[in-house]
């Protein structure tokens, strides 16, 4: 049974009943639609955040860089990737995160397995992908942004880049916290708590933005339109999709509900996750905030290798998946 | 007693501020509260992550929001 229901249920007396749209009408598909899914994603949302903050609570950052200290090549890259995925991390601590763990001897391509998987492969958007579009893509997401994260950390790792880093971030020591008091279960179930608060606060209107422009080409755009432009068979589609996400800032939240809509409209699904990770894991701001740390030059080759990743990924799905 | 914040400033560290200075007032703590914003100055106290609480210089609490009741145990413990 689908646990959703009873939310289409009200969406389609709210849409076909309430405002009295034509079931077939473009504008009943587009409002249906839109108060299906922000409810949906929202609820979603709200779950996932929780037991995700509960989770993280298990892994700090100054536990995973103990972890990953004098790590090596390859084995380090596979272990940074997967703690990226569990470890906190927002932006803003960028920048203490990798001066910690290069202070500690993680190597540097070891550090970039972290920064690369922290933001890109992240549990809202796994959930999310797993509710909307079921394990199979979900999974998908999961080992292509390892496999990116992996592969371009050991590519920046044989280059040997450590000299493109500020200079300064080699002469910073850190301290010894200790132990840190424990965190007692209603601690972490009220912090948990607080946290959906805030992050809920904080996406909603790249929810509800993302829902709307799905919503109007769903109603709106016809099926296979984007065949032509954006189908298997155009070479320049995945390139191109990546190009177009890295300036579009938004949270995985705005984004993963376009995917269904955008394949539905015809857009090969390499392309789509290509796009998708494009988004959520190349910003312009994070670039900003780890020019602190790194010159110009190696945040050239973060974004470049990576970006080179994401267009693979995009095609060997186009050229599997059909 | 010396209640230092780590953090470079972003929203987080300055509601953890704030809880920090109405925790210490209600608790009856004569407290001097500092912030420290400077990345090395925050990492050499072994955090990595913001924002940072740290009462007469051990740490208690490092990148997270604690709540109300958290923060007050935090700093009531160190007295």
């Amino acid at each position: 049974m689908d646990v959703f229901a009873p939310l289409q249920w009200l969406s389609d007396w709210l849409t076909f009943d309430l405002i009295g749209l034509a079931r077939t009408s473009k504008a009943g598909l587009a409002v249906n639609f839109f108060l299906y899914d922000v409810p949906k994603v929202l609820i979603l949302l709200a779950v996932v955040i929780f037991f995700v903050a509960i989770i993280r609570s298990f892994f700090p950052p100054e536990k995973t860089r103990k972890l990953l200290s004098h790590s090596r090549l390859y084995a380090g890259n596979v272990a940074a990737a997967l703690l990226g995925i569990v470890t906190p991390f927002c932006s803003c601590s960028a920048v203490p995160l990798f001066i910690g763990f290069v202070e500690s001897g993680v190597p540097l391509g070891v550090t970039f397995s972290f920064l690369v998987a922290s933001p890109m492969i992240n549990e809202v958007a796994i959930i999310l992908l797993f509710g909307l579009f079921g394990w199979k893509i979900a999974a998908l997401y999961v080992v292509s942004g390892l496999f990116i994260a992996i592969t371009s950390g050991i590519i920046i790792g044989k280059m040997g880049l450590e000299s493109w880093v500020e200079e300064y971030v080699y002469q910073i020591r850190m301290g010894d916290a200790g132990e840190l008091p424990e965190q007692t279960w209603p601690d972490k179930l009220a912090y948990a708590r607080s946290y959906v608060g805030e992050i809920v606060g904080k996406v909603w209107p790249y929810v509800v933005v993302g829902i709307g422009i799905g919503a109007v080409m769903h109603g709106y755009i016809p099926d296979n339109f984007l065949v032509k432009y954006a189908g298997p068979d155009n070479p320049f589609a995945v390139p191109i999709a990546v190009l177009v996400g890295v300036p579009l800032y938004s949270n995985a939240a705005g984004v993963i509900p376009l995917v269904s809509v955008l394949t539905e409209k015809g857009m090969a699904i390499g392309t789509v996750l290509a796009f998708m990770m494009a988004v959520v894991g190349l910003s312009l701001p994070e670039a900003i905030i780890l020019r602190k740390v790194l010159k110009p030059k190696l945040i050239a080759v973060y974004f470049g290798v990576n970006a080179v990743g994401i267009v693979a990924i995009g095609y060997l799905f186009n050229a599997v998946l059909h | 007693m010396v209640i230092k914040i780590l953090g470079s400033g972003c929203t987080n560290c300055k509601k953890l501020e704030e809880l920090t200075r109405k925790a210490a007032e209600e608790l009856g703590i004569d407290a001097t509260i500092e912030k420290v914003t400077e990345v090395p100055d925050i990492m050499a106290f072994g955090i990595m992550s913001t924002p940072g609480l740290v009462v007469d210089d051990v740490v208690k609490m490092a990148g997270r929001v604690p709540s109300y009741d958290e923060v007050k145990r935090l700093i009531a413990g160190a007295a």
